[in-house]
C-alpha cells in the first residue's frame, strides 16, 4: 500500500502539469460541496450557473444560448456571468474547460488509462466533427422543443448533482460513457462527441495560450507528445516541424505533452505576438 | 487521367464531378446533415417521451408558467441551496419533472413562504420572478379539498387542522358551517385568491393519504364562462 502510494507521488512529481490540472478539477467540485469553517461554501450552483466568492457569477454561455433559443428573456446576472465566461475562453482557449474544469474529464481520463493498462486496440471509428453535428442539433432541437436540449442527457452537470446530492439514478448513463470510452472508442466521448467542448472549441478558436515549441532543435521527433496528446492531430504540424506553436483550437492545453517531452521542446506560453493572430503560423505543404 | 463526362449534365454537377475535392466536401457535408436530422428526429422523440410534470410537483414561488420556466431555468440549484428549510429539489431522471429543474413535494415538506424569498433572490435567469417581493402573493398552486368522503369535517368531526396550521389563517382557508341530514358542519373552504399553495395543509392532513391537495392553479380551479359543449344535447 505504501509502495503504491510511493509510486503514485512519484508519478505525479514527473508530471507536474496532470498534478495541477487534477487539483483544480478536485477543487473545483470540492467548492460545491464543503462547506469551510467560518467561512462557508465557496462555490453555490452548479456548473450550469453559480456565484463564486458570494458576489462573482458564473453562467455556462452553451447553456445560457439554449436557453435564449428555448425562447427564455436574457437576464442581467445570468449576461454577465456567461459574460466573464466566455470572455475568459475566448482569450486564452476554450478547450481549456474541458481538461482543467470539465469533472466528466476525470471519468474518460479514467477510461482512457484502464483502455492502455488492458491493451484494448479495437476501436469504432467515428468522425470528430460529430460533436458539432450534435452541437447543431442540440441548438436546433431546443428551438423546436422550447426546453433546453442538451440539458436532458448533459453528463457533467449530471455527475455534479449526483455529487452534490449524493443521488444515483444517473449512474447508468455515467457508466455507459465511462464503458464506451474503455471499450468502444479511444477518447470516444470527450474528442468525438461531446457538444459541449465543440462549443468551447467554437468560442476560444483564437485563444491566445497555448503549446509552443520554444527549441526546436531539441526536438528528437520521438513523436512521445503525439501519443499521450488526447486530440492528436493537433500537434502534428509542430512535431513535423511545419508550425511554431499549435494553433488548432481542438488542443485542451492539458499539458500532457510538455509532463511527456523529455528534451524541453515544448512550453505553454501566452502567445501575444501580432505576427500570427487570427491566422497561425503559415503551415507549408509538400 | 480524364473522366467521361456525359454531355448534357447541368454546369453544378459537371463542376462536382471533376473537382474531386469538392465532391468530397459536398459528400461529408450530406452525410453529417443526414446524421444530424436522423439523430435529431430521434432526439426530438426523446425528448416529449419524456414525462409531462406531474401535478404533485410543485415549483418554488415565483415560478414562471410551467412551459417559459422550462426554457427560462438553466437547472443550476442556486434556488434549492438558498432555501433555509432544505425543501426544494432538483429533479433527476427518476421524477416526473425536466431534469435538473427545482420542485418541491407538498406531502412532504411544504414552502415555509419565508419573508424575504430568499429562492426567488438567488435565481440568476428570472425564472423565478424577481418582480415577486410580497411572498403572499406568491402562486405555487392552490390548495383544493378533494375528497369530500374522508374529510372528518364531512363526516361531523371539527378536525380542522388545514385551518389551524395555515400560514395566512383565516384568510386563505377558513370555516364555513353548512346544515345537512348530519347536522351543522364545518367545513374548510379554500380562497383561491389568498391561497398561495404553501401546501402546509397538505402536509399536515391526519388521514394516510390527504384530502386536501395543492394543485397547479390549471388543474385545481374551474374558470367562469361557456363551454358550448355544454349546452349542446346530442
Amino acid at each position: 500500500m505504501a509502495n503504491l502510494f510511493r509510486r503514485i507521488v512519484s508519478y505525479l512529481k514527473s508530471h507536474p502539469w496532470l498534478l495541477m490540472r487534477r487539483t483544480l478539477q478536485i477543487l473545483i467540485v470540492l467548492a460545491f460541496v464543503i462547506d469551510i469553517p467560518e467561512v462557508g461554501r465557496i462555490a453555490h450552483g452548479n456548473l450550469s450557473s453559480s456565484l463564486w466568492f458570494w458576489n462573482v457569477p458564473l453562467t455556462d454561455p452553451f447553456v445560457l444560448l439554449q436557453s435564449w433559443l428555448a425562447g427564455a428573456p436574457l437576464a442581467k446576472v445570468a449576461l454577465i456571468g456567461a459574460a466573464i465566461v466566455a470572455g475568459f475562453y475566448a482569450f486564452f482557449g476554450g478547450r481549456i474547460y474541458c481538461s482543467w474544469v470539465c469533472p466528466i474529464n476525470m471519468l474518460t481520463d479514467a477510461a482512457y488509462w484502464l483502455r492502455q493498462k488492458f491493451k484494448i486496440k479495437g476501436n469504432l471509428t467515428m468522425s470528430q466533427d460529430l460533436r458539432s453535428v450534435l452541437l447543431v442539433m442540440a441548438l436546433v432541437l431546443s428551438v423546436i422543443t422550447g426546453t433546453l436540449a442538451w440539458e436532458i442527457i448533459n453528463p457533467i452537470t449530471l455527475l455534479q448533482r449526483e455529487i452534490m446530492w449524493t443521488s444515483a439514478v444517473g449512474l447508468t448513463f455515467l457508466s455507459a460513457l465511462f464503458l464506451f470510452d474503455f471499450l468502444v472508442t479511444r477518447r470516444g466521448w470527450c474528442g468525438h462527441l461531446c457538444p459541449v467542448g465543440a462549443f468551447y472549441r467554437w468560442i476560444g478558436h483564437y485563444g491566445r495560450l497555448r503549446v509552443m515549441a520554444v527549441k526546436t532543435n531539441a526536438c528528437s521527433s520521438c513523436t512521445d507528445c503525439i501519443k499521450v496528446c488526447p486530440e492528436p492531430h493537433v500537434l502534428a504540424p509542430v512535431v513535423a516541424q511545419k508550425a511554431m506553436a499549435v494553433t488548432d483550437s481542438d488542443c485542451t492545453r492539458c499539458g500532457a505533452c510538455l509532463d511527456k517531452c523529455g528534451n524541453g521542446a515544448l512550453s505553454m506560453k501566452l502567445d501575444l505576438s501580432r505576427g500570427n493572430s487570427f491566422r497561425g503560423i503559415p503551415i507549408v505543404k509538400d | 487521367m480524364t473522366k467521361h463526362i456525359p454531355e448534357k449534365v447541368s454546369v453544378a454537377v459537371k463542376s462536382v464531378i471533376e473537382n474531386p475535392e469538392r465532391r468530397k466536401a459536398m459528400k461529408r457535408i450530406f452525410r453529417h446533415a443526414g446524421v444530424a436530422v436522423f439523430g435529431a428526429v430521434v432526439a426530438q422523440a426523446v425528448i416529449f417521451s419524456r414525462p409531462a410534470r406531474a401535478a404533485k410537483i410543485l415549483r418554488p414561488p415565483g415560478a414562471l408558467p410551467e412551459k417559459e420556466f422550462d426554457s427560462t431555468c438553466i437547472r443550476c440549484g442556486l434556488c434549492v441551496k438558498d432555501c433555509p428549510y432544505d425543501i426544494l429539489k432538483l429533479a433527476t431522471w427518476a421524477d416526473p419533472a425536466p431534469l435538473g429543474t427545482p420542485f418541491f413535494v407538498a406531502r412532504q415538506d411544504p414552502c415555509r413562504m419565508c419573508t424575504d424569498i430568499p429562492c426567488v433572490k438567488a435565481c440568476p435567469t428570472g425564472a423565478l420572478d424577481p418582480l415577486l417581493t410580497d411572498i403572499r402573493k406568491a402562486d405555487m398552486g392552490v390548495a383544493v379539498l378533494v375528497d369530500h368522503e374522508n374529510c372528518l369535517n364531512y363526516k361531523g368531526l371539527t378536525c380542522s387542522i388545514c385551518v389551524r396550521v395555515c400560514p395566512i389563517r383565516g384568510e386563505a382557508i377558513s370555516l364555513k358551517p353548512i346544515q345537512n341530514e348530519r347536522g351543522l358542519l364545518q367545513i374548510p373552504t379554500v380562497d383561491p385568491d389568498k391561497c398561495t399553495g404553501c401546501g402546509t395543509c397538505e402536509k399536515h392532513c391526519v388521514l394516510s393519504e390527504a384530502t386536501i391537495r395543492v394543485l397547479p392553479r390549471e388543474l385545481g380551479l374551474g374558470v367562469s364562462g361557456t363551454n358550448a359543449m355544454g349546452r349542446t344535447v346530442w
